[in-house]
């Protein structure tokens, strides 16, 4: 590749068209897809599940499985094209040039392998280094991504590492041969957040350091705007604006990234004066895309005749650094206009304490150990819980994976017993009553909406028999007929066809299941309804849909929502008042303005500090924490933060590291579970900041 | 780790009490006796002389105290008849009373006499063991390589002319039954009418009348490859369809796995990928399934054994269960569950060891 | 007359087998039309491997079902002159009579006694199957959903009849002696009472929201169960409706006995998997009792990997019950059962091969049948 000049693309995509063959069809994965990455460049690729952004970069690895096909177009690699590259040398440049970082960290690396052997393999194929030799590059290369103890790390099995160690040592094993061309597949997704900062710092910086050129491929356009100088949007298989972050972020040329921007919450949206605005209908499906525009249908400005005549290409924005729409119109639309369907609410009412949490505490005992011997050990899961829910409040349990909040809502729902303290609901103790026990009343009137919309309907019964016996069950009507009414009442509650009765659960999008999951979970006329990351599965454009539902049924019926989640731009956009978890502790609690801002407890201000916003107004302070959350089986002594917490040394004597705090109540009720004296809780900055413009 | 093989052991152990319990209750069941009274007694015995033969010879007590006797850890019974003669589990060989042990089951290594073969059972059963000791030996060459090696062939490409082959052949395999391979199997090379000997025979090709011996008998003094290939053959056949099988659904998994796409990535070659990273993941389920073939292979030997005409374990525990011969199906039995048992074992404790992800942590 | 060439044998068994062929083309000709409307029944006839599976497992069944319009000879009758005929021999006496595979060594006709087999062996595997599964799924269930000190009891007992080598297990079980003793009957009484237990279960875990509907669905089953229940285990059904021979009897316990340990391996197994699904905790925050879960929430959604062992599980209860006849186990020696005449043939075998090899080959196509079907139903289940 010597006569490659580096002034030209690393990268170049032409007209790219992918499609997949089925026994029935042929499927057009991707089409007349063009972008191009210079060196050095970090270039974002972001779309809803579907549009086709993770087969684009399964064709410039060329690697789309037995079905899938480029039909036409070029990917040239530093010139020379991929698509008709023969195998061998398609397998020289794969590992050494171009290298790859996947979504499930743990799923790509082999687990009967060690770790330094995995890593030593890329060095030994390519430039035919000896296995000691690639063994100490392996070694340099994981101290680079800034793992502990690297010889440790070289000599363990996968699974001996934690999620975010197994992300490092795939970044490591894509280093390994200083590729000039770096392909990452949602690398953070399967990650907290807190973790996924760390990576994404390290992914920027081991960029710059080896001037890596990088194709960044994710749903979430905060993410982008952290990484990349350029992105692409794509929708249902097609790039439909191209150009500089900036441009794109804050002058958008293309429908269907307004569309996008509006219905993220990004600061200073909020529920009852500016909701988010939802895309109108559904994503359409691969052998149904509509004639001409594919968005036309969903679009605010489509226009008959015009958007759904034919094929619409690509057009220059002028003035603008390679910017670029896929648009009929865009020149005639007004981007600056404000969106007109935005209508604010009222407040609802915040009502009398339906539910009252009094120093609650769930203890498993588990045996250690894989082989089922040794001692048992104690599971600290939640510790000394106590908080009030008021009628018509939404209430966000915010923290991490393992911080506790799952047992709660198993204790509070009945799934567990609680092992010592009270959960008031209403006016009855129910901390010792299991869901058997308690009657149907208190059981209908406590719901619960989950977490995965694939999981969260029976596959094998339709949809409208899965709510009609729910309303059996809570002796809801008293004839058949009449549950077969009130279901499809619920039905045009959730804003579902009547139709889709019939259906079954596979036939329906995650966004539709999830609007089942909810009308199942009002069929009692639920009071409280605990929501357990209701929309985090979904896309971005549906989150908004499902969100607004959620908000508008609270508001007719006045319930008390519990929404749990780790996503704080969404928390800090519908809720009321804020809980932050964190190992089973309640580290803080107050108000939404209380908690989003100073003084924090620092775990909440790492957390704050970690979302990514897509905003090009903020500016945020960086605070990544070292390390991961530590294992609910083994937590830290004293503090459970003290292991990660930047603040430690400013509180004397080692406290941190021997007990664990006292609940602090500040103005206004604001609680805060930490050593720190209040003069340096009062001297915090705030996090976020947006930039006045 | 060694609590996790203490544990595994006791269980084991816990199997086999519970084991070898139901098997002597279902052996010395009444029926059983008062048929072995017969036998051993007069045909023309009245009822109630085989009552009392039955009680005479020691198979009167509770049935958990003669399994403690059985096993040694309940003192022989010792009974005098009516006419004076002293009889007792313990006295045999000419010993008296006073200097027979009190203790003498199976921990004592006293077995027990066969009827049929009239000798000691430890002894018929330790010859017959070995005798079938050589026909699992070759079973297992010819059936684990071969099924390895047809199921990662077949599964490192699905859906591949190979792999179709190589499935249709698998699927057959498991579809036959000993009894039946074994029969068609003669028919078409060790019969003298049918089948490829007679035509072979009239070119001159083979001396004898037959290609392959239909009996195995031969094979107890000699082993030859032509009396001893169709019975290895018809038992290694079956297990060979289900272990490709098996190992060509663990090796599709594996393909299917990211990674191996990450490997595909890094780079690495196709024969690479296959024998670096896709084998060792693939080959921890068969290795279970093999081990746990072993109560299917003593089914098969047993079938084989009496196809064949071969006098092995398999054979011996036919004729002791056709004859009636409680004292040595009981001991073919205890062996026979014991062979599964520890195979069991090896296959638990394997698993452990070859599947890093359960040993580390 | 002259002894019939092989083509001649196979052309007049073809003509013998009319009413299969016209019930093969029937069925296929619909399944074939319809197949977009019946599921993963109708998927399979997008397989190859799954169709001709279907192909041979549907002739045999309709073999078994014409089986009397199809023989050519009574299957326990024997001719003079025609012991150890070979294939498409004359039968002595009368003309255009032929024993179109030949005689046996008592000189049956080999052809229809294979002809019979098939109604024989179709008669039991599907049933014990059945059975086996009611009683793996009945058990495996809440093993696998309470998991605790139930689960480790059932993984023991369950692991316990694993751990006996199958053919020891029927030499144990299946004699004559046994019979004496009553414990077939005992174990018939245990292993029969499920189906009904689960059948009543199923209904009233659905139904116990409206009383009056739930009454009469239990209350239907029970009785129409228990009365079967009586025939079957005691044979003490006063209307004779339901009976079964205490050969037959003994057999059919012990070939459940075997499969239903590893069938509740299997549902144990699924059930741990797909409890910790949202649709399941879902059940239990609306306060759905254990059973429901189980068995409404859980159960359907393993059927496809039940429906393909269910498969597979018949063939190897053929299997099982061909190593029964062929040990000369709990059948009468007249029977036309494949493994008993298997056993019979091969006496002779390396002189007249044809009256052990004729069922052998039956037995196995038959197996490969319902082999090649699992293996169709599965590709075609894990599809789209």
């Amino acid at each position: 590749m010597a006569d490659w000049d580096p002034s030209k693309p690393i990268l170049e995509i032409e007209n790219l068209s992918i499609s997949f063959f089925t026994r029935l069809r042929e499927i057009p994965a991707v089409m007349d897809f063009s972008c191009t990455v210079m060196p050095g460049e970090a270039m974002g690729l972001v779309g809803e599940s579907g549009c086709g952004k993770s087969t684009v970069a399964l064709a410039v690895m060329r690697d789309l499985g037995k079905n899938g096909k480029i039909v036409a177009g070029s990917i040239k690699f530093k010139g020379r094209d991929l698509t008709n590259m023969s195998e061998d040398a398609l397998r020289s440049i794969r590992g050494s040039e171009i290298a790859m970082i996947y979504q499930e960290p743990m799923a790509s690396l082999n687990p009967a392998m060690r770790v330094g052997d995995q890593l030593a393999e890329v060095p030994m194929i390519h430039q035919n280094m000896s296995r000691t030799e690639a063994l100490k590059l392996a070694r340099q290369i994981v101290a680079d991504v800034r793992l502990p103890d690297p010889d440790r790390i070289l000599q363990a099995y996968p699974h001996q590492l934690s999620g975010g160690q197994q992300q490092r040592i795939v970044i490591a094993m894509a280093l390994m041969a200083k590729p000039a061309l770096l392909i990452l597949d949602e690398p953070t997704t399967a990650l907290d957040v807190t973790v996924e900062a760390g990576i994404v710092d390290l992914v920027k910086e081991l960029g710059a350091k080896y001037g890596t050129s990088m194709l960044f491929i994710s749903h979430n356009l905060g993410l982008i705007l952290d990484v990349c100088d350029r992105l692409c949007v794509m929708y249902s298989g097609e790039a439909v604006e191209t150009g500089n972050v900036e441009e794109v972020f804050d002058n958008m040329r293309h429908p269907y990234t307004q569309a996008l921007f509006r219905s993220i919450p990004l600061p200073g949206a909020d529920k009852n004066a500016s909701p988010l605005i939802a895309i109108p209908g559904n994503f359409p499906l691969p052998h149904e895309r509509p004639k001409g525009c594919n968005f036309g249908p969903r679009c605010d400005y489509f226009k008959e005749g015009l958007c759904n005549k034919g094929d619409i290409s690509m057009s220059a924005v002028p003035d603008d650094d390679r910017h670029a729409s896929r648009c009929e119109r865009w020149q005639e639309i007004d981007w600056a206009a404000p969106p007109a369907k935005r209508k604010a609410v009222a407040k609802t009412p915040i009502g009398p304490v339906v539910l009252k949490l009094d120093d609650l505490k769930k203890y498993y005992s588990v045996s250690s150990g894989a082989f089922g011997g040794g001692a048992s050990k104690v599971v600290k899961a939640n510790e000394t819980l106590s908080f009030e829910a008021h009628e018509g409040e939404t209430l966000a349990i915010v923290g991490e994976s393992g911080c506790g909040k799952s047992t709660f809502a198993k204790v509070l729902m009945g799934l567990e017993t609680a092992t010592s303290g009270q959960i008031m609901l209403f006016d009855e103790n129910v901390q010792d009553t299991p869901i058997q026990a308690r009657n149907v009343d208190t059981v209908s009137s406590l719901q619960m909406v989950f977490q995965n919309p694939f999981d969260t309907l029976n596959p094998s019964m339709s949809v409208g028999r899965q709510i009609i016996r729910a309303l059996e069950v809570f002796n809801i009507g008293t004839s058949d007929a009449d549950r077969e009414a009130r279901m499809l009442e619920l039905l045009d509650l959730v804003k579902l066809p009547r139709a889709f009765a019939e259906r079954m659960p596979r036939q329906l999008s995650g966004g539709q299941k999830q609007r089942v999951g909810i009308a199942r979970a009002f069929a009692g006329g639920a009071k409280i309804v605990v929501a357990d990351e209701p929309v985090s599965a979904l896309d971005v454009s549906v989150q908004a849909a499902v969100t607004d539902l959620l908000m508008e049924i609270q508001r007719k019926n006045k319930t008390t929502l519990l929404f749990i989640s780790h996503d704080l731009s969404i928390v800090r956009y519908l809720s009321d008042r804020v809980m932050v978890m964190y190992l089973g502790h309640v580290v803080e609690l107050g108000t939404t303005d209380q908690v989003f801002s100073p003084p924090y407890h620092p775990y909440t201000e790492a957390l704050l500090s970690a979302v990514p916003i897509a905003d090009t107004r903020v500016v945020k302070r960086r605070i990544v924490l070292e390390g991961d959350i530590p294992s609910a089986m083994n937590p830290p002594s004293g503090c459970p933060f003290q292991t990660r917490c930047r603040w430690k040394s400013e509180v004397p004597n080692g406290l941190c590291d021997r007990e664990v705090p006292p609940v602090k109540v500040m103005a206004g009720g604001h609680q805060i579970k930490c050593h720190l004296d209040d003069t340096i809780l009062n001297t915090m900055e705030p996090v976020i900041k947006i930039a006045a413009e | 780790m060694y609590l996790f093989l203490l544990r595994r052991v006791g269980l084991m152990l816990l199997t086999a009490l519970s084991l070898s319990f139901i098997v002597f209750c279902l052996t010395n069941l009444a029926p059983n006796l008062e048929k072995l009274a017969r036998t051993e007694g007069s045909v023309r015995m009245t009822d109630d002389d085989v009552a009392n033969w039955v009680i005479q010879n020691g198979h009167g007590g509770s049935m958990v105290s003669r399994y403690g006797e059985w096993l040694g850890v309940v003192p022989g019974w010792v009974l005098t008849d009516e006419k004076g003669v002293t009889r007792g589990r313990c006295l045999q060989g000419g010993l008296t009373v006073e200097s027979a042990p009190r203790f003498c089951g199976i921990f004592q290594g006293n077995w027990g006499t066969s009827t049929v073969f009239r000798e000691p059972v430890l002894k018929t059963v330790t010859n017959k063991l070995a005798a079938t000791g050589w026909l699992m030996f070759w079973v297992m060459m010819v059936m684990v390589p071969t099924a390895l090696v047809l199921g990662v062939l077949s599964g490192m490409r699905e859906g591949s002319r190979t792999d179709r082959v190589l499935s249709t052949f698998a699927i057959a395999s498991t579809a036959t039954p000993e009894y039946v391979s074994g029969v068609i199997l003669i028919a078409f090379l060790g019969s003298a009418t049918a089948g490829i000997s007679p035509v072979l025979s009239s070119w001159g090709w083979i001396e004898g009348r037959t290609l392959f011996q239909g009996t195995a008998t031969s094979a107890m003094d000699k082993i030859t490859f032509w009396n001893f290939a169709l019975p290895v053959i018809t038992i290694a056949l079956y297990g060979i369809g289900y272990i490709a099988r098996m190992t060509r659904a663990s090796m599709t998994e594996v393909m299917t796995q990211q990674y191996i796409r990450t490997a595909r990535l890094k780079g690495v070659s196709f024969r690479q990928i296959i024998i670096k990273h896709a084998l060792r993941n693939a080959l921890i389920a068969p290795f279970t399934v093999i081990m746990l073939q072993f109560p299917w292979l003593l089914n098969g030997v047993v079938i084989v054994e009496t196809l064949f005409n071969y006098k092995g374990f398999g054979w011996t525990l036919v004729q002791a269960a056709g004859n009636n011969d409680i004292q040595l199906l009981l001991g073919c039995s205890v062996v026979a569950v014991f062979v599964v048992l520890i195979t069991q074992l090896i296959s638990d404790i394997g698993y452990v060891f070859l599947n890093p992800r359960i040993r580390l942590s | 007359m002259d002894t019939l060439s092989w083509p001649m044998i196979f052309g007049k068994m073809a003509i013998q087998f009319t009413p299969v062929w016209i019930a093969l083309l029937v069925t296929f000709a619909l399944s074939i039309q319809f197949k977009r409307r019946l599921g993963l029944y109708g998927k399979l006839f997008d397989s190859t491997v799954g169709m001709a599976g279907f192909a041979l497992v549907a002739f045999w069944v309709f073999t078994a079902i014409f089986a009397d319009l199809i023989i050519t000879y009574d299957p326990l009758g024997q001719l003079s002159g025609m012991k150890n005929a070979v294939p498409g021999s004359p039968t002595t006496g009368v003309e255009n009579a032929w024993y179109l595979l030949g005689g046996d060594h008592l000189a049956r006709d080999v052809f229809s006694r294979m002809v019979m087999g098939a109604r024989r062996v179709l008669a039991i595997a599907p049933a014990a199957t059945i059975i086996a599964f009611m009683v793996g799924i009945t058990l495996g269930l809440p093993a696998g959903y309470f998991g605790g000190k139930l689960d480790t009891a059932l993984s023991f007992i369950a692991n316990l009849v694993l751990a006996f080598p199958v053919i020891l297990l029927f030499y144990l079980l299946v004699t004559p002696e046994i019979r004496v003793t009553g414990i077939p009957v005992a174990l018939a009484a245990i292993l029969f009472l499920f189906p009904v237990v689960f059948v009543c279960v199923l209904l009233n875990s659905r139904f116990f929201t409206s009383p009056p509907k739930r009454n009469l669905y239990v209350g239907t089953a029970a009785i129409l169960g228990l009365w079967a229940y009586s025939g079957l285990a005691f044979n003490a059904d006063p209307t004779g409706f339901w009976s079964m021979d205490p050969n037959l009897l003994n057999v059919f316990v012990s070939v459940v006995f075997v499969n239903a340990p590893t069938v509740f391996r299997i549902v144990r197994g699924m059930v741990m998997d797909l409890k910790a699904r949202d649709y399941v905790a879902a059940g239990q925050t609306r306060g759905e009792g254990a059973w429901y879960i189980m068995l409404w929430e859980i159960l359907p959604n393993a059927r496809g990997p039940l429906i393909v062992d269910f498969c597979l599980r018949i063939g190897y209860t053929t299997i099982l019950l061909g190593t029964l006849g062929f040990f000369g186990l709990g059948v009468s020696p007249e029977s036309p059962d494949w493994g008993s005449t298997i056993d019979d043939g091969r006496r002779l075998l390396s002189i007249y091969p044809h009256p052990a090899v004729v069922p052998a080959l039956a037995l196995m196509s038959l197996v490969l049948g319902l082999n090649l079907l699992a293996d169709g139903l599965r590709e075609e289940s894990l599809r789209d």
